[in-house]
């Protein structure tokens, strides 16, 4: 076993993912905030937003799915030594890891039943850098309107149209962390 | 306490809670079915709030507890201790100052703000439930947005009545989609939850279920057009700070039935007397003093 | 001059002293020992480990001592303690075949191999008061008996082997674990089986006792009832096998019920089945009359709406620990909410009192 597979996990688990957490909750419940996220260190290309929200988020009863890119025996063992998470196909995964280009097609991933909407696909998009200049989104969370650079407008248009079903995101660079919910309607800027 | 993790729950049971939290802000409104855990309280005792706000919590956190607005009522004082000895977090009764704010029936007088999070205590969250005791059948009624059930039990309080007759836990719906109990809070207290800046979560125990509101979240109390909502409150000022905005508790003070009225909310009813106000049967306000 | 009431929590503290001095009682009488409790009220014991799910007879021993022997209560405590602890892992079934018997009876064949085995029972006790007890609870040495070493078939195989009784849908999925994940409608028979193992001893005898008074009858009888202990075994996948970790008590009740067949089955007796920690007879008996009224749909019978055969009334109201919660809450305050109320009904009787004045006047 790497010597990089069992380090690179948080020092203080339960504080480090209550901080987590927060910040993931924070961005969840308000679309096009930024925030920042920190704690793991988890090996390349996988990004230290990304892996700590893998850390805070995933264990053994949460199905992952690791798109091309992602897929790499270092990142595989790292989220198996420190979340115990099983990978999955795109079909049944709870949350799904990759590049935007990677992910797609949406419509592979659960979107949840008219009864549980609940049982749909997180995707935890890795992108190269996130800023407040872009899509403008209206909904929920959002006292008039929110702006947020966003890898694509259309695919994530047709998913908020499923609502009260659809698939819900965030989105990792670096150390910062925005999301966008299945409720946020979007419009190209 | 050291025999305990940070919060009480162990982290898997976090990271279960942590989850449907998250599930419950992407679909306001839609109760999220979480694995509850027996805790050290009894169910029907705020477990699920307690759930909620364990999953939450941060060592940086301040922390409020009230019940019926109260900061010393006994179960407030009870969870309030059991977040002392289990997270360490810094306690509060001023609204103002707490980061996360767990309550029971009823929401602080004094205006939320961003960065705040409010977490409720709900009994029974399925708002159907009395109309439909199968969770089976109440499931299919949300799936399909068919309420008519509830418009017609609301319907038929004013054909008897003349209006209608829930005065708490008065169903609400949510971004014109999920009708939601917003918990026994006295209906007087259904505006604040619309457009709130805080994030709302909601914890069912026993019920096994969490959902939420994020801020901003559109939430409307059902009602008819000729029978608009009316968030009253009994027709009093309170006798201890003289407010005739708070929702106000009734006190029976002697052997005779004499009644006074005073704000349900003690933190609001502090704050106003320690800047001077008074109400008919106060007297000035002293630090400490009750 | 009013006061708010204040003081919570010095009232708490308050409570909390006085109850622990009532739970000692006299101090001039000795306290009562863990080892005593655990020795001497074995079948509380038994209640507490079973409906608690966690078997450790001397932490139900505990809980006991510290609920004033509020079997509820208790209870509560071992559930409390039981969510906090990590999973190290599962064990593997155990196996009631191998079970070393100290009781085992069966109502449907008068000898079969393994023979009746009346064990440590109530049963044929006459209910008078041991009025020696109070003075001294010394026993005589009872006879002793060299144990079978071979195992003790189920009565129900020898049915099986005649095609007699339905068999049960074998299956290797690890079944939903209640305690782990919500409940979810309709409930697998694992699932139900779990909530009736933890439900509440006389919730689950009451639900029975109206299947046999007519509310969902199903024609049970004692197929076997047996009592003793099994090892518990788990696999270390380090080693590659399961080494047995311990053993424990336990009691399995199989019933075989009346089927009269369908058009594609020909006629076959079912069976309910009850298996809960400790010895828990009645509870065990209580479990498989239950389960077998929740086996309806399966088996192609009526529905007779009746309350036992209503997966979601038996398994949402089956707990004591979510019941006790509930209906015990309402002893905290609902001032608010009450006053809602308060302020609602005045004004509907204002209302109602102009609208008659009115109505008058015009008369």
């Amino acid at each position: 076993m790497r010597a990089e597979t069992l380090s690179g996990g948080f020092d203080d688990a339960p504080v480090d993912a209550a901080h987590a957490f927060r910040a993931a909750m924070s961005v969840m419940a308000c679309p096009g905030r930024i925030e920042q996220i920190a704690g793991a260190t988890p090996p390349p290309p996988l990004s230290v937003a990304a892996g700590t929200l893998i850390l805070t988020l995933c264990d053994p009863e949460t199905p992952l799915h690791l798109a091309k890119g992602h897929d790499t025996p270092e990142i595989r063992d790292w989220i198996t030594f420190h979340t115990g998470a099983p990978f999955v196909a795109r079909s049944k995964a709870m949350f799904a890891l990759g590049d935007w280009a990677a992910l797609l097609p949406l419509a592979d991933y659960p979107i949840g039943t008219p009864e549980y909407p609940d049982r749909s696909t997180t995707l935890i998009v890795e992108v190269e850098a996130l800023s407040a200049r872009g899509a403008t989104l209206r909904g929920p969370g959002i006292e008039d309107t929110a702006t947020l650079s966003l890898p694509e407008v259309a695919a994530l248009q047709a998913n908020a149209a499923q609502f009260p079903l659809g698939l819900d995101f965030f989105f990792t660079a670096g150390a910062q962390i925005a999301a966008l919910p299945r409720t946020t309607t979007l419009e190209a800027s | 306490m050291n025999a305990y993790n940070f919060a009480y729950l162990d982290e898997q049971t976090k990271r279960m809670i942590r989850r449907a939290i998250l599930k419950g802000l992407a679909i306001p409104g839609y109760q999220v079915p979480f694995a509850s855990r027996e805790m050290p309280m009894p169910y029907g005792w705020g477990t699920g709030g307690v759930q909620v706000t364990a999953a939450t919590l941060t060592p940086d956190d301040t922390f409020k507890v009230i019940d019926q607005g109260a900061d010393d009522t006994t179960n407030a004082v009870s969870i309030r201790k059991f977040f002392e000895r289990t997270a360490g977090v810094a306690t509060t009764e001023d609204t103002g100052k707490a980061t996360i704010i767990q309550t029971r029936h009823r929401i602080p007088e004094t205006p939320l703000t961003e960065g705040q999070i409010l977490v409720y205590q709900v009994p029974i969250p399925e708002p159907l439930r009395f109309l439909e005791p199968s969770e089976v059948e109440t499931r299919k009624m949300h799936s399909l947005e068919e309420y008519g059930l509830m418009h017609v039990k609301l319907y038929e309080d004013i054909s008897k009545h003349g209006a209608i007759a829930t005065s708490y836990a008065y169903p609400v719906k949510v971004e014109d989609r999920y009708v939601m109990d917003p918990s026994p809070i006295p209906k007087f207290d259904n505006p604040k939850l619309s457009n709130c800046p805080a994030i709302q979560l909601f914890g069912a125990g026993r019920e096994q279920r969490i959902y939420a509101l994020p801020p901003y979240t559109r939430v409307v109390s059902l009602d008819f057009e000729d029978h608009p909502f009316d968030p009253s409150k009994a027709d009093h000022c309170c006798d201890l700070c003289g407010s005739g905005e708070s929702y106000l508790d009734e006190v029976i003070v002697d052997d005779d039935g004499g009644r006074m009225f005073v704000c349900s909310d003690t933190d609001y009813c502090r704050a106003r007397r320690a800047a001077g106000h008074m109400g008919a049967q106060g007297v000035p306000y002293e630090e400490g003093a009750a | 001059m009013y006061v708010a009431v204040k003081g919570g929590e010095r009232a708490i503290d308050n409570a909390h002293a006085w109850l622990a001095e009532e739970r000692r009682g006299d101090p001039t009488v000795p306290e009562l020992s863990i080892a005593q409790i655990r020795e001497q009220l074995a079948l509380a014991v038994n209640r507490v480990m079973a409906e608690g799910s966690l078997y450790d007879p001397d932490l139900a021993a505990l809980a006991i001592k510290q609920s004033r022997g509020d079997m509820i209560e208790a209870i509560f405590l071992i559930r409390a303690y039981r969510t906090t602890l990590p999973r190290l892992g599962h064990s593997e079934p155990v196996n009631t075949d191998a079970m070393t018997c100290d009781r085992r009876i069966s109502a449907t064949f008068k000898d079969a191999p393994g023979g009746q085995v009346l064990g440590p029972t109530f049963d044929y006790t006459h209910r008078l008061l041991d009025f020696k007890l109070a003075a001294d609870g010394e026993t005589p040495e009872p006879p002793v008996a060299e144990p079978r070493d071979e195992e003790t078939p189920h009565i129900s195989g020898f049915l099986g082997r005649e095609g007699l009784i339905q068999d049960e849908i074998q299956s290797d999925e690890t079944p939903r674990d209640l305690t782990r994940e919500p409940l979810e409608l309709p409930a697998s028979r694992a699932l139900r089986l779990q909530a009736l193992s933890r439900g509440d001893e006389g919730f689950i005898l009451g639900m029975a006792y109206s299947t046999q008074r007519g509310y969902g009858r199903n024609h049970p009888f004692v197929g076997e009832l047996r009592i003793g202990t099994v090892a518990v075994e788990m696999d270390i996948p380090e080693l590659g096998f399961a080494i047995e970790i311990g053993e424990m008590t336990l009691t399995e009740c199989e019933t075989v019920n009346q089927f009269t067949g369908s058009k594609t089955e020909p006629p076959q007796f079912t069976r309910g089945y009850g298996l809960v920690f400790g010895q828990s007879e009645r509870k065990a008996i209580s479990m498989a009359l239950v389960d077998r009224a929740l086996r309806w749909k399966e088996l192609g019978e009526d529905d007779a709406g009746v309350p036992a055969q209503d997966e979601e009334f038996v398994l949402y109201h089956s707990d004591n620990i979510q019941a006790t919660g509930f209906l015990e809450h309402i002893k905290l305050p609902h001032y608010v909410d009450f006053q809602s109320e308060l302020e609602l009904i005045r004004r509907l009787r204002k209302e109602a009192a102009a609208g008659r004045q009115a109505q008058e006047a015009a008369e």
